[in-house]
């Protein structure tokens, strides 16, 4: 697992920092970082490439599954499909208080998708990063140690509030088109303590509401971020062939441990999903 | 750690992978889903019109043939009666032949009788002129004693 040319022990704080690194466009030349925390000039290439790529994946099993949907014999794919499906349907009526056509398809999806992108972490973290290095350096000339590759588009703040905010919009559009605009405003006043409290119910409802798409974005970014950083740190005990025994027990250990964290995180977020939804869409009470 | 324009591919991506995903593949396998629960409702339902049909049809078999025994039964017994009619009659018929044709021999023999009486009778006035034209020889003009030997042949 050592790094193209230089020993990685020699700098373990630089094999760290290149691995938290993003190939990025528009970033600053020195520093390989946005200027700024919101920096809208900026695109990070990986992240998008790798969520491409894998919403290309998920299209192609779908559309192909879905073509040859069999009634009588289903396959195993579609078998698997169909678990999933069945379950987000069956969480869907029990939360869901009328019929709604998108959010299915999003719960099951987002599902799916954030599953998917979370495996990348499963990927030996130096294997894609070491692959774009010589194909930088051999095909484009490029300094290997200019190439950045971060393989986990959901350890990305970008990715994971990209699906926050989209179901954030789609909270604020349910409670509009249930509630109505007046209802929806009227909640702000008077909800949780009732109308005398108004000024305490803004503050409390707004956080409320704020918070979803927050921890929403947040929670899927803190467990993969950090999971990567482990592996990232479980990498650098390759600095001596004594240690490499804790190295393979521990890399084995907590990849077997992330498979059970990945999972579970695309679980919450395509359940939590259904959930404010479902809260978005109730009548007023 | 940035939010970056990237945010905005993000969505797109994910927008389009929504939709995607619900056209191609939610949508058609919920369909399918709803009509293989539909199917299997039917199949079990066919299945258990099936079975019903069935134990109705035994119902009627055995009906019918508890119908057909009972029918044979009567019909048997039918033909007894009517057998032991028929020997009764037979009986009747051969025991009333037998009295007509043992009556008319009774009378066949009181004729036979009678006439054999008869004509010893007249033998007898034969012999007895033949006797008493012995005895009396020419005295006796067998035309002017016929009633005399006639009476006496009648009283023999």
């Amino acid at each position: 697992m050592a790094e193209s040319s230089e020993p990685i022990s020699a700098n373990p704080v630089e094999y760290i920092q290149h691995h938290l690194t993003n190939w990025c466009l528009g970033c600053n030349p020195k520093t390989d970082e946005p200027a700024s925390l919101i920096d809208f000039s900026v695109i990070f290439v990986d992240t998008i490439l790798f969520s491409v790529l894998i919403a290309g994946l998920l299209m192609w099993v779908a559309y192909k599954v879905g073509k040859n949907l069999s009634l009588e014999k289903p396959g195993g794919i579609q078998n698997f499909l169909e678990a999933i499906l069945e379950f987000t349907d069956r969480q869907i009526k029990d939360i869901f208080p009328r019929r709604s056509r998108i959010v299915g398809p999003l719960a099951f999806t987002i599902f799916l998708w954030v599953f998917l992108l979370n495996f990348m972490d499963l990927i030996p973290v130096d294997l894609l990063p070491w692959l774009a290095r010589w194909i930088g350096s051999t095909f484009f000339g490029a300094d290997p140690h200019d190439v950045y590759l971060r393989v986990v588009p959901t350890a990305n703040l970008d990715t994971t509030f990209a699906m926050a905010l989209s179901v954030f919009a789609l909270i604020i559009f349910y409670n509009i088109k249930i509630k109505g605009g007046w209802g929806y405003a009227k909640m702000f006043l008077t909800h949780p303590f009732g109308i005398y409290l108004a000024p305490v119910n803004v503050v409390m409802t707004t956080v409320e509401e704020i918070a979803k798409p927050l921890s929403l974005g947040l929670r899927l970014f803190g467990n993969l971020f950090a999971g990567e950083l482990l592996f990232v740190l479980i990498a650098l005990l390759s600095f001596a062939w004594v240690v490499l025994p804790l190295q393979v027990f521990l890399g084995v250990a907590w990849a077997i441990y992330h498979i059970l964290i990945i999972t579970v995180q695309a679980f919450i977020f395509g359940l939590l999903t259904i959930v404010y939804l479902g809260l978005a869409s109730e009548e007023q009470h | 750690m940035n939010v970056t324009a990237t945010l905005i591919g993000q969505i797109i991506v994910f927008a389009v992978l929504v939709w995607f995903v619900k056209a191609f593949l939610w949508e058609p396998m919920l369909n399918m889903m709803e009509e293989r629960k539909k199917r299997i409702a039917d199949g079990l339902a066919a299945a258990e019109r099936g079975q019903k049909e069935q134990e109705e049809a035994e119902q009627r078999a055995q009906k019918q043939l508890d119908e057909a025994k009972q029918r044979a039964s009567e019909i048997i017994n039918q033909a007894q009666r009517r057998a032991s009619e028929i020997v009764d009659e037979a009986k009747n018929d051969a025991r009333e032949e037998g009295e007509r044709i043992k009556a008319a021999a009774l009378s066949d023999i009181e004729q036979e009788i009678n006439r054999a009486r008869e004509s010893l009778r007249k033998q007898v006035a034969a012999i007895a002129i033949a006797g008493a034209e012995q005895v009396l020889k020419r005295e006796i003009d067998a035309k002017a004693h016929r009633a005399v030997l006639d009476d006496l042949a009648a009283h023999i």
